[in-house]
């Protein structure tokens, strides 16, 4: 083979190469996501309050009515009720002798268990529909735990060499990490029968440097922002925004 | 005889070689044309162009890439992960239908999650 011919198998192999390279484009799309919880049987939706426990900086039940209230009146079809949130604690104590009372401060998920008969209480919930016109009713439990963890991470060091010239080298070193655990339990109950219609739960965790001071509640929303599209799916349909790359 | 073979099996080659690379022209043109009304939102007329490219061509792994992505955005989750299958069984070693592939499973894995009652 000679110069020129090589010169030009060159050239068509760049062009070739070139082609098979560009022959993409990245296209913006949005993909529907159906609920999955047919709510079209309701017009109202009643965030009724949660069983909350774990850090004392944090006021799970409180946060958490507000937080979904605020979330389903911008992104969910159903009229939301105002309404004071219901003292679930006491009414899971209600006519149980004090030893048998499921306990005032929850510490972890056993405690939580406790209050399972709450939200099964039929009579209870259908109540509760009828005073408020039978929406869709909302409550369930939230745990937000202060949590720490001790492990070996891998972080980037920069070193310079007898000419000066740099490099990133990994190294691994033992960090002490705090933070926190966010475990929310979603029920749905039908506010006319009074019935458990669908739950849902979620585990979301988050750990900073031991010398880093992020306040409880800058953790919470930022454990809660994982959690509600998840919430939300479950009762409105969704449309989540990506972009993907067509070939040619 | 042997060389009569031989012949014999260039010639079939030679024969389907054209007719091959027709389908393919062919179906490329429909996933151009495709891209094309995509880029402009009409994704419905998308969707005919590389369902027929892929009955044009059923080893075409760009058309069933594309196809898959159309129904992504129609919400056809379902059909999306067949299709993206398909096109990765034909290039396994296509890291952007791949790459489509994990973004779509993000999705398709939040939208099926298994709840209680």
């Amino acid at each position: 083979m000679t110069a020129r011919h090589a010169k030009i198998v060159c050239s068509l192999a760049a062009v070739a190469l070139t082609t098979a390279c560009g022959s993409y484009s990245e296209i913006a799309i949005e993909t529907p996501i159906r609920p999955t919880m047919d709510v079209s049987g309701f017009q109202r939706v009643f965030v009724a309050g949660f069983i909350s426990g774990g850090s004392e900086d944090v006021d799970g039940n409180l946060e958490t009515t507000r937080l979904l209230r605020s979330q389903l009146r911008t992104k969910s079809t159903l009229r939301v009720i105002d309404a004071d949130s219901l003292p679930l604690q006491d009414v899971a104590s209600e006519g149980r002798a004090a030893d048998q009372a499921p306990p005032a401060l929850v510490k972890d998920e056993k405690d939580l268990d406790a209050y399972s008969n709450l939200f099964a209480n039929v009579e209870y919930w259908k109540k509760i529909g009828e005073e408020y016109q039978q929406p869709l009713i909302v409550t369930g439990t939230v745990l937000f735990i202060p949590h720490q963890r001790n492990s070996i991470v891998q972080r980037e060091d920069e070193v310079y060499d007898s000419f000066g010239r740099r490099r990133v080298v990994p190294v691994r070193t033992y960090q002490e990490r705090k933070g926190f655990v966010l475990s929310p339990k979603f029920i749905f109950i039908d506010g006319r029968t009074g019935t458990v219609m669908h739950s849902t739960t979620a585990r979301e965790e988050i750990l900073y440097n031991a010398n880093q001071a992020t306040p409880a509640l800058s953790s919470y929303f930022e454990l809660m922002d994982r959690v509600i599209p998840t919430f939300l799916s479950t009762l409105s349909s969704q449309k989540i925004k990506g972009t993907r790359v067509l070939l040619q | 005889m042997r060389t009569a073979t031989f012949v014999l099996a260039g010639l079939l080659a030679l024969a389907v070689a054209p007719a091959r690379a027709d389908a393919r022209g062919d179906a490329k043109k429909q996933v151009e044309f495709g891209i094309a009304v995509a880029q402009k939102g009409l994704w419905r007329e998308a969707i005919y162009r590389w369902e027929r490219a892929t009955q044009i061509d059923p080893s075409y792994a760009a058309a069933l890439n594309n196809l898959a992505i159309a129904y992504e955005h129609e919400g056809e989750l379902v059909k999306a992960r067949g299709a993206y299958e398909k096109a990765l069984e034909l290039e396994p070693g296509n890291a952007l239908i791949k790459q489509n592939y994990e973004l779509f499973r993000e999705i398709n894995d939040r939208a099926t999650r298994k709840d209680s009652l």
